[in-house]
């Protein structure tokens, strides 16, 4: 490739689900270097949805020291479909990625329609309640919705209860990949020894199906589009969809 | 007969302990084993080639048609000899020499 005159880009890693205690300042920075040493460059950590500015001042601090990208992230956890709009009308604005936790099939189907949410996430352990069918998969299509995987159960489960998971990631990722869904692979881990390098989520993922380059992407492109879209959308000189401003003055 | 293509994996045992050499391969067969069976695990032909006690690093041998399997079995340890322990996959290559150049080159640990 550099032969031809092609510089070849080295991938940038995100992890879009960091489970940070801000309250441990210690412990905090110990995480967010761990994920700079392996390799990461943007993280998104989810704070509560009350959370102060200062908390988030706080974690964008400590992340630009140890070099890494932040990105403020939300969890949603509705009961029902007005009770999910009435959050995302209230918290789209404020932070950078939202995730729906879909705890029944009702706003399941609601958060995969809705544009403004991010990543739809599924209980782990009841698989009566992981909704991600072919119509939800349709429904996240039409919309922007990604299927986010954490892979820390994968690394905490052990015997039938991680094959079961397994075997459900299995049939999700091929759904997710027949309506070309896309995929957010993250740690969703709050330890640092179960931290692991993009590559070796990329190597979990081959455990329900992904290929290499697409378990890449699910640590790289997918996440950095989420953030960049939004981050486009939040900066002042965005007015709506495809319209946003280029230059102001009077020669304007 | 064919001849068998063979990966070389530079590992970084990340733990608070330090293990032995028994407790790292054990570690590594036992989430090999978890992961795709005794069968599975017969067909990666795994040989801990080196480790280093006080650096924590290691060099293993592995089957190339085995290496995705390898490394998702890798990520997936959490405990190496009853302690909590991640293993880093630090570079893969054809052979040790390469391996060794590619470490220095990217001064990795």
């Amino acid at each position: 490739m550099q032969e031809r005159g092609v510089v070849a880009m080295k991938r940038a890693y995100a992890d879009l689900h960091l489970c940070l205690n801000v309250k441990d300042a210690a412990g905090m920075l110990r995480m967010v270097n761990k994920a700079a040493t392996l390799g990461y460059r943007l993280v998104a950590v989810p704070v509560a949805a009350e959370a102060r500015v200062d908390e988030v001042a706080k974690l964008r601090e400590v992340c630009s020291e140890a070099g890494i990208d932040f990105a403020s992230r939300v969890d949603l956890r509705p009961r029902t479909p007005n009770e999910l709009m009435r959050q995302l009308r209230r918290l789209r604005r404020k932070f950078e990625v939202i995730c729906v936790n879909c705890e029944n099939k009702a706003v399941a189907r609601q958060a995969a329609k809705d544009r403004r949410v991010d990543l739809l996430n599924f209980p782990l352990l009841d698989f009566h309640r992981r909704f991600f069918d072919r119509a939800e998969a349709e429904l996240a299509r039409n919309g922007l919705a990604a299927l986010e995987i954490d892979v820390r159960p994968l690394l905490v489960l052990e015997g039938p209860e991680r094959v079961r998971l397994l075997s459900s990631l299995q049939r999700e990722v091929a759904i997710a990949g027949e309506f070309h869904v896309p995929i957010v692979v993250s740690s969703g881990v709050a330890r640092e020894l179960l931290l692991r390098k993009p590559r070796e989520m990329a190597a979990l993922a081959f455990l329900f199906g992904l290929d290499e380059a697409s378990a890449l992407e699910a640590v790289s492109e997918s996440a950095w589009a989420i953030v960049g879209r939004n981050r486009g959308k939040l900066s002042a000189k965005f007015v709506a969809p495809g319209i946003r401003v280029v230059r102001e003055g009077k020669d304007c | 007969m064919r001849r068998v293509k063979r990966r070389y994996l530079a590992l970084w045992v990340d733990s608070e302990g330090v293990p032995s050499r028994k407790e790292l391969i054990d570690a590594v067969w036992n989430a090999v084993t978890k992961l795709y069976g005794e069968h599975g695990a017969s067909l990666t032909s795994l040989a801990l080639i080196d480790y280093d006690l006080e650096g924590k690093t290691a060099v293993l041998r592995v089957s190339l048609a085995s290496l995705g399997l390898v490394r998702a079995s890798l990520a997936s340890i959490t405990s190496v000899a009853g302690s909590e322990a991640a293993v880093h996959v630090l570079a893969v290559s054809g052979t040790i020499k390469a391996l060794t150049r590619k470490l220095r080159g990217n001064g990795k640990r």
